[in-house]
Parts: structure tokens; C-alpha cells; sequence
């Protein structure tokens, strides 16, 4: 009895310290005190601010559009790379993993500033110089998603279907890609996850007057107090709630997670 | 009917990458300035009246500035910048001249700061100014000894322990320094390098943090009981909290200038005279003035000010001040690499 | 044959790579052998060796590991409590773990900002109900506090998931056994969870190490970290060799420690099943 109460109430400490700071966020997104953390008043002021400051809502769809193109592009070519690397003998297999491994273990800061130092000698930076890189450091991602669900799949009902005359496309379609197909969904999800929380990378890669949310509220909190960030977080606190609500409970994946 | 989506996601994910990346717009303006130097509307309304799409970038330091237009990464057209950087790219054969036939509006400027500029930009080929001012000590007076604060000498008392602001860039810090101990400001003999660094090092325990843009709302927050800031900063502090003042130290200080010029990377330089013209136009500047607050050379912004803001002397530093100010000088790189390393060992150590 | 055809698959991964992680690796080495001026150097990398690059490599590694063990102790026993719940839906816990992170890595700095200033919201809860204040902000321990903050779902959900694939029947076996509650976690929960700890200390342990962001917006310009240092070498000095050089030492410096965690556990892939 007592050990089940502190369980829960060590719970209840660990929820608490991950939730309360955004708490305190969403709470004084309607403060109408800029100055202070002193409750001045119910106010709506700096969601009005936030959605009259183009920076920051170009910023939200660059963000956006950043993070679902290189996740999509990330695991397509993920997808593929496990696909071939998963036919390949041990050593080949052996060296792909090992090179594969290096985006996911080098230091963030590293990665953006090889990639500015590659980009700058050869191109200019530009949206396109964020992509790639989100797109670099997603891919790694992908692959170790994937290749568990490969490994389980069953290879001998594809040869069966083969042998039966079965195109390998049709086969793949048929059989394979249906057994990886939560992998690669959360290997996207962790992608997604990832390209929109990165920071380092995007600040080294990004050309001028480009800005995703990471790197645009770290200009604006150099600047100063700017109660339209809490109002931000506010917004995407509740966008991210729906999103994985929908996510995690759609009942595709409840059906999934049954057998 | 999910591949098709895949596919359709695909395909357009790949489309606007290839679009991202092909063309150039020719229309366009890619400027670099200091965080919150400008009053976002007036981009707004640059983009609205010429139809050219803005590229607005934003630094912290000059030498920040320095480093994003050297890595050559990103064609700008347009910075603004402070006098000692200015003259250290001149000196690098780094600026464009300006065509002043486009910039007629420039004659809202008083022609003083234009004498002012030479000392960096001899003959006024370069540079038109923006905003200047002095660098001082913000302090909250419900907190500070005010007969104390006309000397730099309060930001190494220890009743302010933890509620001291110092400067997070290099020249800025050293100046603090430099001037109490008597020196010039642009010094670069190694052993008055080393004693003021030797100050700044004493000082560490007493800092609560070095911060440049974010002073202000910690003073205006009263997070802290002294900053040193630029005057503009200062002026801007004091429309918020009534507690905070500002004084320029007797021992001396900085007199800076920020300027606008076109680098050489610059690829749309009538954008840019157009909005270097844009700038000096009566009703922009004075919006711009009522958003960054700082001493502006338009004669005719400042003479459509009330009275009482005209003799702001925490805005508008009156001239007993500015003679006893100095201006920073580019270093050449061997004292620039010296400032630097000294400064790093200053932000490792206990 | 068809193995052979299913292989090229991975070419155009394999383009992207060699691209975008080997040739950036191979510039980031060019820049860090050579000087400014563009001769061979290898000042870049013994710079290393000068007090302020040692100092601050130390501080980083210090409070890396302050955060990395902190962050272990603190997800153990939460890992070990969720398992046991036995709630019917897995996702709901990745949920409440995931959930923060999708919330911008910027504002989870911000907030802790709030929370720790001076006149935050701590220290006016706690001069509300009498105490003395706080005064973390600008020290270390506000660095640290933030990592452990952003850093702990990394360590949660892989020592989670590891815990969630032990078989219940491995335990009643050992129960069935005469097995006591300490031999179980020793003998077996232990050991089978291993891959999950490791991937999370390589998942703490390296953005902790690296990080500058958090120091930068919550040291006050006080906590100098080895990732500030090379920042600024990059963003402030306009010395890209002194940064590639540093870049290059903390690089084998996280892949030395990477070796050492992985030979001593076993194929360390356990954060992605």
C-alpha cells in the first residue's frame, strides 16, 4: 500500500515537473503584465500581437513545411536504403549501419557546421540548405525503424509468392509492405519529431530571412521579454495535443497494436 | 488511396524544393541589422509601396555581423553596422560606394554626424547614419547609491553581488574597463589589455549575466540593479519603469555611431538606395524613432519632437558628454585575435 | 540475383551520404589541419590543450554527466512504475513523454526562464510563503536543471520500451523458482534492460555535451561550454579552423565514449523498436 502511494506520488512529481513549465506558459500567455511575473490582468493582447508579427507566422510555416517535406523525403529514401541494405550481406551491412549511425552520434552543432561549411564553399544558403540537412540527419532515423520491421517480415511468403509468379513489386506491395508499414509510419513520426525540434542545425544551415520557430525565438528571447512567445507556445502546446491525440488514437493503429 | 496520398505528398514536397532553389527573384532586398533596430511597419511599408520583397536578418555583435557577411553564404545588399566595424571593412576594400543622386532625401540628416563619419569614412563616400549614442549605466534607483553611479567604479561594488548587467560583446566590456583604469579605449599594448582584463575577471562573481538586447527587460523586470547599455536602450527603459535612470560614467566612454553602406556582396543596390532613401524619409524615420528610440540624425524627426524629449539628455547625449567620449577604432587582427581570447578567458573563468 | 537487384535500393542513400555526411566530415577535417592562411596545422586541434578550450570541454563533460545520471535515476524507477501500471494503451505514456517535446526545444528554455529569474515564478512562490529566494538563473545549475528538463524523454522511452519487451513469464518463472524480488531485477530485469539504458546515456549524454543553446539563454554569458566555444570561434571570431578544430576533438571525444558504452552492453539498438 504504502509502496503503491509512492508510486504515485513519484508520478505525479515527474508529470509535474515536465508539464508545469508550460503551465506557467499558457498561464501567463494571459498575462497582461509584460514587465513582471505578476498577474496583471486577463488579456487576449498577445495573440493578437503574435498573429499581426509575420516574421513569426512565416516562421510557423517554414517550421511546417520544413519538417513534413524532410520527413517525407527522409523516409522514402530511408525506406529504400533499408529495403537494399537489408538484402545485403553482413559486411555491407555491417558498414551501411555503422555509417548511418554517424548523423545520429555526432554532436548536432558538428553536423550543422559541416554541412554550412560544405554549403557555403559550393552554394548559397537558402531553404533549400535547411531541407537538405533536416532531411540528412532524418534519414538515420528512418532506416532503424524500418530495418527491425524487415527483419521480422516474413521472407518466405515472399518467395512463395514469387514462385508463384508474383511480380517483386506486387509481391512487395502485397506482402512486405504491409508488415514494415508501422515502421516506416513511426520512423516518419520521429522524423517529424526530430526536424521539428532541432535548433543547431537549422541556425548554421538557414540562408537570410529564413526562420523556423527554433531559431526565431532564439532571436526574439535575445531581444528580450516577448509575451507573444508564451502565446506561441500556448498555440502549439494545443496543436501538438490534437496532432498526437490523433495520432496515437486513431483506431487503424488500436487494431494494429492487438494482434 | 494512402499511396496515392504519398505520392501526391511526394511529388510536392519534391516540386517546391526544386522550386526553392532554381530561380532567383530578382526583386528583392537582403539587409543585416542589430536585433530590434527597426520598427517592423516600416518593412511592411517598404514592401507594400516598391513591391520588393525584403530578406531581413537580424545579429547580435558587429563582430557576429563580421563573421555572417565574411562566410559569404548569403549575398546581402545592405547592413548597418557600428563605426569601428565599418572602417575595418573599408579597410578591407569590403564597401560600395553610394550613388548620393538616388538618396536624395539624405539632406533630412544633419551634416554634423556627416563630419562625425569621417573619422571612419573620410569622405563621406560610404556610409549614411543611422541612429548613435553613448554607452552608460541603467540603474534602478530604489536599489542604487545615485551619488555612486557617475563613476564605472559602482560596477565592481560588492553590495550590488548578482545584480550587476555587463555587456556581452568584447569591444563593449574592454571599454568599461579600459576607461576606468584610464586608458584609451582602442589600447591594444598587451600589459593594459591584460590589467583590464585582470578588472573584468574580479568583477565575474559580481555579474548576474552578460546580455546585450535583453538588458533592458531584465532592468525593467528589476531582475537586476545595474546595466551597462547603450543610451538608446536607456532611454527606451525609462518610458517603462520609473524607478530606472541613466548616467554616462565621469571617467569617459564610447561614442558610437551605427551606419547603413552596401557591401560588396550587394546584388540589388538600387533596391538599396531606394531604401536607404525609404529611411531618411521624414514619416518612416520618425516611426522608426518612436520603435527603436535611439538619437537620430534627422534634423526633421528631431525638430517635430515635443520639447521635453528634445532635451532628453539620456536619448539625446548633450555635448559635455560626447567630448569626453571616445571612439572605437578597428583593431588589426593580431589585437583583434588578442580581445578575443582575453574575453574568452574572461567568460571560463570562476 | 534478385538479392543483388534489391541492394541498389539503398543507392540513392548512399549518394546522400557520401554528399552530406562525408563530404561536410571531410571539409570540417580540411579546415581543422590547416591554418588561416591555408597550410597544413595542427594548432587547431592542440588548441584543445590552451586553459580556456580545456576548461570549458571540462565543464560541458562535467555537467553532461551530472545531467546523464540524473536523468538515469530519475527514469529508472518512472520506467519500472509505468511498466507496471499495465495500462491497456502503450501510446498514452510515449504520449505524456512525447507530447513536451513537440512543444518547441526554444520555449522549454524560455519557460524554465520564467520559472528561475529572479523576480520568476519560483522565487515569488516561495517569498509568497516566507523562504528565501533562488538564485540559479545565470549558474550552471540552471544549465543543468534545463537539460535534464529537455534530455529526460530521451532516456525514458528507451529503458521503457526495454522494460515493456521482458516477457512476464521470464519473471513468474524465476518467482516459480524461488527467486527473490532482488534477483529478479539483478538477474534478470537488469540485464535485459541494458540496450535501452545505453541508447538513452548516448542519447542524453551527447546533445548534453554538445549543447549551446541552453547555456547561451540560461548561463547569462556566464557558463561557457565547449559548444559556445566552438559557436563563437564560428559565429563570432570568423575562425573556421579554430572551429573545425575544436568541432574535430569533441567529435572523437563523443565517439570514444560512444565505443566505450557500447562495448559494454550489447547491440545498443533498443531506443527505436
Amino acid at each position: 500500500m504504502i509502496k503503491k502511494s509512492a508510486e504515485r506520488i513519484y508520478l505525479f512529481l515527474i508529470f509535474l515537473f515536465l508539464y508545469l513549465p508550460i503551465l506557467v506558459l499558457i498561464v501567463l500567455s494571459f498575462n497582461d503584465s509584460k514587465a513582471k511575473v505578476v498577474w496583471g490582468g486577463f488579456t487576449v493582447r498577445w495573440y493578437k500581437e503574435l498573429f499581426s508579427n509575420t516574421a513569426i507566422m512565416e516562421a510557423f510555416s517554414t517550421t511546417i513545411f520544413v519538417s513534413l517535406a524532410s520527413a517525407l523525403l527522409a523516409t522514402i529514401l530511408g525506406t529504400l536504403a533499408a529495403l537494399g541494405i537489408d538484402a545485403m550481406k553482413k559486411r555491407g551491412r555491417t558498414i551501411m549501419l555503422g555509417a548511418t549511425n554517424i548523423p545520429l552520434l555526432n554532436a548536432d552543432i558538428v553536423t550543422g557546421i559541416s554541412m554550412m561549411l560544405l554549403f557555403v564553399r559550393f552554394t548559397r544558403l537558402g531553404l533549400s540548405t535547411v531541407l537538405i540537412a533536416h532531411i540528412t540527419f532524418n534519414i538515420p532515423y528512418v532506416i532503424l525503424n524500418v530495418l527491425p520491421k524487415l527483419k521480422q517480415s516474413s521472407r518466405t511468403t515472399y518467395e512463395a509468392a514469387l514462385d508463384l509468379g508474383a511480380t517483386p513489386l506486387y509481391a512487395f506491395y502485397k506482402i512486405t509492405w504491409p508488415q514494415i508499414l508501422p515502421g516506416v509510419l513511426s520512423g516518419f513520426l520521429m522524423a517529424m519529431t526530430m526536424s521539428l525540434d532541432d535548433f543547431s542545425v537549422t541556425y548554421f544551415t538557414k540562408g537570410a530571412g529564413i526562420n523556423t520557430l527554433s531559431t526565431i525565438i532564439y532571436t526574439e528571447m535575445r531581444k528580450g521579454i516577448r509575451p507573444e512567445m508564451y502565446a506561441l507556445s500556448t498555440i502549439l502546446f494545443l496543436i501538438a495535443l490534437i496532432l498526437l491525440l490523433f495520432i496515437n488514437f486513431r483506431p487503424a493503429v488500436r487494431r494494429e497494436r492487438q494482434d | 488511396m494512402k499511396k496515392t496520398l504519398l505520392l501526391l505528398l511526394t511529388t510536392l514536397a519534391v516540386f517546391s524544393l526544386f522550386q526553392g532553389c532554381g530561380k532567383e527573384d530578382p526583386n528583392t532586398l537582403t539587409i543585416l541589422n542589430y536585433g530590434k533596430y527597426i520598427e517592423p511597419e516600416v518593412l511592411d511599408k517598404f514592401e507594400a509601396e516598391t513591391g520588393i520583397k525584403v530578406e531581413y536578418e537580424e545579429y547580435i555583435t558587429p563582430e557576429n555581423m563580421y563573421t555572417k557577411y565574411k562566410a559569404g553564404a548569403i549575398d546581402y545588399d545592405l547592413i548597418c553596422t557600428s563605426d569601428y566595424m565599418i572602417e575595418k571593412l573599408i579597410g578591407e576594400n569590403e564597401v560600395l560606394e553610394l550613388n548620393f543622386d538616388q538618396i536624395p532625401l539624405v539632406k533630412n540628416l544633419d551634416s554634423s554626424y556627416f563630419e562625425f563619419s569621417k573619422s571612419f569614412d573620410p569622405e563621406n563616400k560610404y556610409t549614411i547614419p543611422y541612429f548613435f549614442g553613448t554607452v552608460g549605466i541603467l540603474y534602478n534607483r530604489e536599489i542604487v547609491d545615485e551619488s555612486k553611479v557617475n563613476s564605472w567604479q559602482i560596477l565592481w561594488d560588492d553590495t550590488y553581488s548578482g545584480k550587476i548587467i555587463m555587456a556581452d560583446s568584447v569591444r563593449d566590456s574592454f571599454m568599461v574597463a579600459e576607461k576606468l583604469l584610464g586608458y584609451s579605449l582602442n589600447t591594444t599594448e598587451d600589459d593594459k589589455l591584460r590589467a583590464a582584463q585582470q578588472l573584468l575577471i574580479e568583477q565575474k562573481p559580481l555579474v548576474y549575466s552578460y546580455l546585450v538586447d535583453e538588458a533592458q527587460d531584465e532592468m525593467i523586470a528589476e531582475n537586476a540593479a545595474m546595466a551597462v547599455v547603450y543610451s538608446g536602450e536607456a532611454g527606451l527603459a525609462l518610458e517603462y519603469n520609473d524607478n530606472l535612470a541613466f548616467s554616462v560614467p565621469k571617467e569617459g566612454s564610447n561614442m558610437w555611431i551605427d551606419s547603413w553602406f552596401m557591401p560588396k556582396s550587394a546584388r540589388h543596390t538600387e533596391n538599396a538606395e531606394k531604401f536607404l532613401n525609404f529611411l531618411c524619409r521624414e514619416d518612416i524615420a520618425a516611426l522608426n524613432f518612436d520603435y527603436v528610440y535611439y538619437a537620430t540624425p534627422n534634423m526633421k524627426v528631431k525638430e517635430s519632437l515635443d520639447e521635453e524629449l528634445q532635451e532628453n539628455t539620456t536619448i539625446f547625449p548633450p555635448q559635455e558628454i560626447l567630448n569626453n567620449c571616445e571612439v572605437l577604432k578597428s583593431l588589426d587582427d593580431e589585437a583583434a585575435m588578442r580581445y578575443n581570447l582575453y574575453w574568452k578567458e574572461i567568460k571560463s573563468a570562476d | 540475383m534478385r538479392n543483388l537487384k534489391r541492394q541498389f535500393l539503398a543507392g540513392p542513400y548512399i549518394l546522400w551520404m557520401a554528399g552530406f555526411i562525408l563530404l561536410p566530415t571531410l571539409m570540417i577535417l580540411y579546415y581543422a589541419f590547416t591554418s588561416t592562411s591555408g597550410d597544413f596545422s595542427l594548432l587547431n586541434v592542440t588548441s584543445i590543450t590552451f586553459s580556456v578550450h580545456f576548461k570549458s570541454l571540462m565543464l560541458s563533460l562535467k555537467l553532461a554527466l551530472i545531467c546523464t545520471v540524473i536523468c538515469l535515476i530519475l527514469s529508472y524507477p518512472l520506467a519500472m512504475i509505468l511498466n507496471n501500471l499495465k495500462t491497456k494503451s502503450q501510446g498514452l505514456i510515449v504520449f505524456i513523454f512525447i507530447l513536451p517535446m513537440w512543444m518547441n526545444f526554444m520555449l522549454r528554455i524560455l519557460a524554465w526562464r520564467l520559472l528561475l529569474s529572479n523576480n520568476g515564478v519560483i522565487n515569488s512562490v516561495l517569498g509568497f510563503i516566507g523562504l528565501p529566494g533562488l538564485d540559479i538563473l545565470n549558474t550552471p545549475t540552471a544549465v543543468v536543471f534545463c537539460m535534464v528538463y529537455d534530455f529526460l524523454p530521451f532516456m525514458v522511452l528507451p529503458v521503457y520500451n526495454a522494460m515493456a519487451r521482458i516477457q512476464p513469464d521470464i519473471i513468474e518463472a524465476a518467482k516459480d523458482l524461488g527467486a527473490g524480488n532482488l534477483t529478479i531485477f539483478f538477474r534478470i530485469i537488469l540485464p535485459l534492460t541494458m540496450s535501452g539504458v545505453i541508447s538513452g546515456i548516448i542519447m542524453v549524454f551527447v546533445p548534453a555535451l554538445t549543447s549551446f543553446a541552453i547555456s547561451d539563454l540560461l548561463g547569462g554569458g556566464k557558463v561557457l561550454l565547449i559548444g559556445n566555444v566552438i559557436e563563437q570561434a564560428f559565429m563570432q571570431e570568423y575562425n573556421w579552423n579554430l572551429g573545425s578544430g575544436l568541432s574535430v576533438v569533441l567529435m572523437v571525444f563523443v565517439i570514444a565514449s560512444m565505443a566505450l558504452m557500447n562495448s559494454h552492453g550489447d547491440e545498443g539498438g533498443g531506443t527505436f523498436a
